[in-house]
């Protein structure tokens, strides 16, 4: 049995250790959908070789446009892995884990989840089972892991609820009785009732109206600052990383292109796709029409050779389309994959001086 | 509560509608045949060598009464809806003076009987392992069976109920295959009769469930496989719900669902093969009723038989409908 | 499409096993076109000898060649419950594209009038009705019956997949360029509703054979002509089990159960490729 490691928030006992190690450590992880239907082979890479790193106490955002591989990434890291999916390579190391988490057995992973490790999912709208009110699944998910009675059981939910600012009346309902919004904010809850090391959220505000939003984030980050776990936040919407994450990562066709403080990568971002990601958002008094990336993302399944952002990059050189960059650190918690970046080149506002000055360079080539 | 109350209400007057609906259908079909049904009844009647003209001519007298020959055909309408609100279809041919619905009360409850046993049986165990094949899906045993259902549920209840008579009728005769009960014994509640009827009712149940079994299995493997990729099942199976309980709270709750809307709408098939399987097995049943019937040109029991079976089925469907509302708690109930 | 079927044939083993067993029936129905005797005579053989080279299947006590009798049988009642099928299929189409297309309150009498009919036992209205048309019982009248009986199971199915086409974008640009209603139906909604019909016929078509053995086996349709209800018929009257002559009741009744399921994983497999969502839960399976 892998040893567990305890970290002193409020229904537990008190313990815990030095806050140095990492509470996520992912390194070369690499995940395929591998499938053969009708005599028709397919392989479908949509986590290709990422490395990353989440500190105690963090939020990472997670950003990048739909199927570039965000999804599966979160599914292996939670280890919800079916076929066809594989995980092919790479290690996943928690910080209550002395090992791999493919490394673990069944009943460890039993334990540790939801306890230690849980998550809030894209869809948390349907989450709950229909067909029982809400009390029953609190008692299905959480119950088991806290080891109190079903009366100081129901106390301490009662008290979750309450500092989430919910209220305990939700427990009696059913699902179909409660709004999307509602639905969303009761799963957050849920989630985070055993005050879990770690929370893996995957596009938790993703299908709510903005004032919704704004309050289910708010309860996103009071619940993590309560209890101190640290999350991956996954989510295609750029403002709600403004508002949340700590530090972002960038991923494009299944690799991270980008990495570093959000405050950073908004202000200054460094990689092409980053750049026009960021370019792309609205600001108040800016009246320029913004120009679209040409082209469209690329298959998963057939993705293109090199840097899969070669084919739209107005940077690309020649060792793009042969070889993929590595993701290198150029500034303290800086990371980017590019061959074409020159960091010291740098304006601040829309469009790096860099980019301009070689699109001329790259309009000049591809118009052979 | 008040609402449930409004829903029960509204699938009575489904029922009502559904009976009325089928008994006019009856009613229909006997007004727009070219023969004259009372003649044709009475010449069939007489086949059975009474020959009383006074008694010939009283039969004579109510059948025209009860099939409304007499008057226009808004009388007849409501002559026959009055005769039937007490429940009279008038005497049986053949076995005269009998009435039809002395006869039918004799039958019915041995039809009843089989079909609530057998339905539960087959229902609950198709059900049952259908659900558990639908998520173990790895499981060989499971598979198998899979199979053996897919081979029985296209075959149609004649078919099976005279493959499971030649099987415990010759090839291993280790049940009594026809009758409800041993023929010297009478009808009461000591051990040996109950026994009895126990016995004889074996072979017929068996062939009702076999005959059923198949539509719930497979139904139920292919919901449960469906609902098995829900966002609800995924969430608990990343929660690390113990598996038992996501398969009995989480699974099965969620596909007994639309298992009892299918109820519903099978239980019309489901008594035909009753009816089919009590022929086959002799058994003392509204099935082996009708078929006699038919066989003697008895008329007015065939009649009685059709509307007695459209109100016994429609009941069947509002009872299951007003049981939903408990098992799944969406359904709107105004 | 013929693609489509030969890959269906070579990876989806229902399929493969449902379609060589339809065909092997159908070879049996179409060799009845060759039999040597005349189908509807008796003792033209000699009687209640068992399966043999001379007799493969055997002769019944009527003097017949069971397996030429199986062959005549089998293309009757094939041909019946085809008719059957075709007959209400198109009456199921009719109300159920129109009621899912139009909706509202014709949308909800139809489907009143549907659910009453699924609801209803259909068995003792069916003898009802042979039993006042006695003599004059024929089998075009029989299978125009049965197919009034059998459209609303698979009419609710075809209004289900209307109701979704009529919120499509080319619906709604049919109506605005103009198109009236039957058109519409017919030219656009009907392709897409189909494949299902398609697999509604085969197991239409079992239900009406099955009805059309239990018929017979009673006795009250026409039983000079050779089905395979008829048969046992015959085989009942004559006491064949009993008499121990097991062939003749044992080839109609394997014959016809060949037939079933082989309709009915047709059915299935046919069903299932069109279902995208089992297609996934094949690529799961597969590897």
């Amino acid at each position: 049995m892998a040893a567990l490691r305890g970290n002193g928030n409020s229904w537990r006992e008190a313990g815990g250790d030095g806050s140095a190690e990492p509470a996520l450590k992912v390194e070369g992880l690499r995940a395929y959908y591998l499938m053969a239907y009708y005599g028709v082979e397919r392989e479908v890479r949509a986590v290709d070789d990422i490395t990353l790193t989440v500190n105690k106490d963090e939020i990472y955002g997670l950003a990048g446009e739909s199927s570039c591989g965000k999804t599966t990434f979160i599914k292996t890291i939670a280890r919800a892995v079916r076929p066809p999916l594989e995980v092919l390579g790479g290690t996943i190391k928690y910080s209550f884990l002395d090992r791999n988490l493919y490394d673990v057995d069944e009943d460890t992973l039993a334990d540790i989840r939801w306890s230690h490790l849980s998550c809030v999912l894209q869809g948390s709208m349907n989450v709950l089972n229909p067909v029982r009110r809400v009390r029953k699944s609190f008692l299905d998910f959480a119950y088991p892991h806290m080891g109190l009675s079903k009366k100081d059981f129901f106390k301490a939910v009662n008290h979750h609820l309450d500092r989430l600012r919910l209220s305990p009346d939700v427990l009696s309902a059913y699902p179909h009785e409660l709004s999307g919004g509602m639905r969303q904010r009761v799963a957050i809850a849920l989630a985070t009732v055993c005050e879990p090391e770690f929370v893996i959220a995957d596009e938790p505000t993703t299908a709510l109206d903005v004032v919704v939003q704004r309050d289910v984030l708010a309860m996103i980050l009071e619940a993590q600052q309560q209890f101190g776990s640290s999350m991956i936040f996954v989510t295609h919407d750029l403002t709600v990383h403004a508002n949340i994450a700590n530090r972002l990562g960038i991923m494009y066709a299944g690799r991270l292109v980008e990495e570093g403080p959000t405050a950073e990568v908004f202000h200054e971002p460094l990689h092409p796709y980053t750049s026009h990601l960021i370019a792309s958002l609205p600001r108040i008094g800016d009246l320029k029409p913004k120009a679209a990336l040409p082209g469209a993302p690329p298959s998963l399944a057939d993705p293109p050779s090199g840097c899969r952002f070669h084919p739209r990059c107005s940077l690309a050189m020649d060792i793009c389309r042969e070889s993929h960059p590595a993701m290198t650190t150029v500034a303290p918690g800086r990371r980017i994959a590019c061959f074409a970046v020159d960091p010291t080149a740098k304006a601040a506002g829309d469009i790096p001086v860099a980019q301009i000055a070689s699109e001329a360079d790259a309009a000049a080539r591809l118009g052979q | 509560m008040r609402t449930y109350g409004i829903y029960v209400l509204r699938r009575f007057g489904q029922f009502v509608l559904v009976v009325f609906i089928g008994i006019n259908v009856a009613f229909l079909i006997t007004h727009s045949t070219p023969i004259d049904p009372v003649e044709q009844a009475i010449s069939s009647a007489t086949q059975f060598g009474f020959s009383d003209p006074t008694a010939v001519e009283q039969l004579r007298q109510s059948l025209r009464e009860l099939y409304g020959v007499e008057g226009t055909f808004w009388e007849k309408y409501i002559h026959f809806w009055t005769r039937l609100a007490v429940g009279d279809f008038g005497p049986s041919l053949s076995a005269f003076p009998t009435s039809v619905s002395a006869l039918i009360g004799r039958a019915l409850p041995w039809t009843i009987g089989l079909l609530t046993t057998s339905t539960l049986i087959s229902w609950a165990l198709g059900n049952f392992l259908g659900g558990l094949a639908g998520y173990y899906r790895e499981n060989r045993i499971l598979k198998a069976i899979g199979i053996v259902a897919t081979g029985l549920q296209p075959i149609p209840s004649y078919i099976m109920s005279l493959l499971v008579l030649i099987m415990f009728g010759f090839v291993w005769p280790i049940f009594p295959i026809s009758g409800g009960f041993q023929m010297n014994l009478s009808p009461e509640l000591s051990f040996a009769f109950v026994r009895s009827v126990v016995e004889h009712s074996i072979l017929p149940v068996l062939s009702l469930v076999l005959i059923t079994i198949g539509v719930w299995f497979i139904g139920m493997r292919s919901i449960v496989s469906n609902i098995v990729t829900e966002d609800y099942v995924l969430y608990a199976e990343l929660a690390g719900v113990d598996r038992h309980r996501i398969l009995a709270s989480y699974i099965m709750r969620n596909a007994l669902a639309p298992q009892l809307t299918g109820l519903t709408l099978s239980l019309g098939a489901i008594f035909n093969g009753a009816i089919i399987t009590e022929f086959v097995f002799g058994y003392p049943g509204v099935g082996t009723l009708l078929v006699r019937a038919v066989g003697t040109g008895d008329y007015s029991l065939v009649l009685g038989i059709t509307s007695i079976s459209i109100i016994a089925v429609a009941t069947g469907v509002f009872i299951i409908d007003v049981m939903y509302p408990l098992i799944d708690p969406r359904v709107k109930l105004t | 499409m013929l693609r489509i079927l030969r890959d269906l044939f070579r990876y989806n083993r229902e399929f493969a096993i449902g379609a060589t067993l339809v065909l092997m029936i159908v070879a049996l129905s179409v060799a009845s076109f060759f039999s040597p005797y005349p189908t509807l005579s008796t003792y033209v053989v000699p009687p209640d000898i068992p399966p043999s080279w001379a007799y493969p299947l055997g002769t019944n006590s009527r003097g017949q060649d069971v397996f030429w009798q199986l062959s005549a049988s089998m293309r009757n009642s094939l041909l019946f419950g085809i008719s059957v099928a075709f007959i209400s299929r198109i009456i199921s189409l009719v109300v159920g594209l129109t009621s899912g297309y139009l909706g509202g309150f014709a949308d909800r009498v139809l489907m009143s009038i549907n659910d009453t009919f699924v609801v209803m036992p259909l068995f003792p209205i069916l003898m009802l009705f042979f039993f006042l048309m006695h003599d004059n019982m024929s089998w075009p009248l029989l299978a125009l019956a049965m197919a009034a009986l059998g459209w609303p199971y698979d009419a609710r199915l075809i209004r289900s997949v209307a109701l979704s086409l009529r919120t499509r974008e080319f619906t709604t640009q049919s109506v605005f360029s103009g198109m009236s209603t039957p058109r519409i139906l017919i030219e656009e909604h009907l392709p897409y509703v189909l494949p299902i019909v398609f697999a509604t016929t085969m197991n239409n078509i079992n239900w009406s054979i099955g009805l059309e053995v239990t018929l017979s086996v009673i006795g009250i349709t026409n039983i000079e002509t050779p089905t395979i209800g008829t048969m046992i018929y015959w085989a009942n009257q004559h006491t064949a089990m009993v008499a121990g002559v097991w062939w003749w009741v044992l080839a109609p009744v394997a014959t016809v159960v060949m037939t079933f399921i082989g309709l009915f994983l047709l059915a299935v497999s046919m069903n299932e490729y069109i279902d995208p969502r089992s297609r996934l839960a094949r690529m799961e399976g597969s590897r």
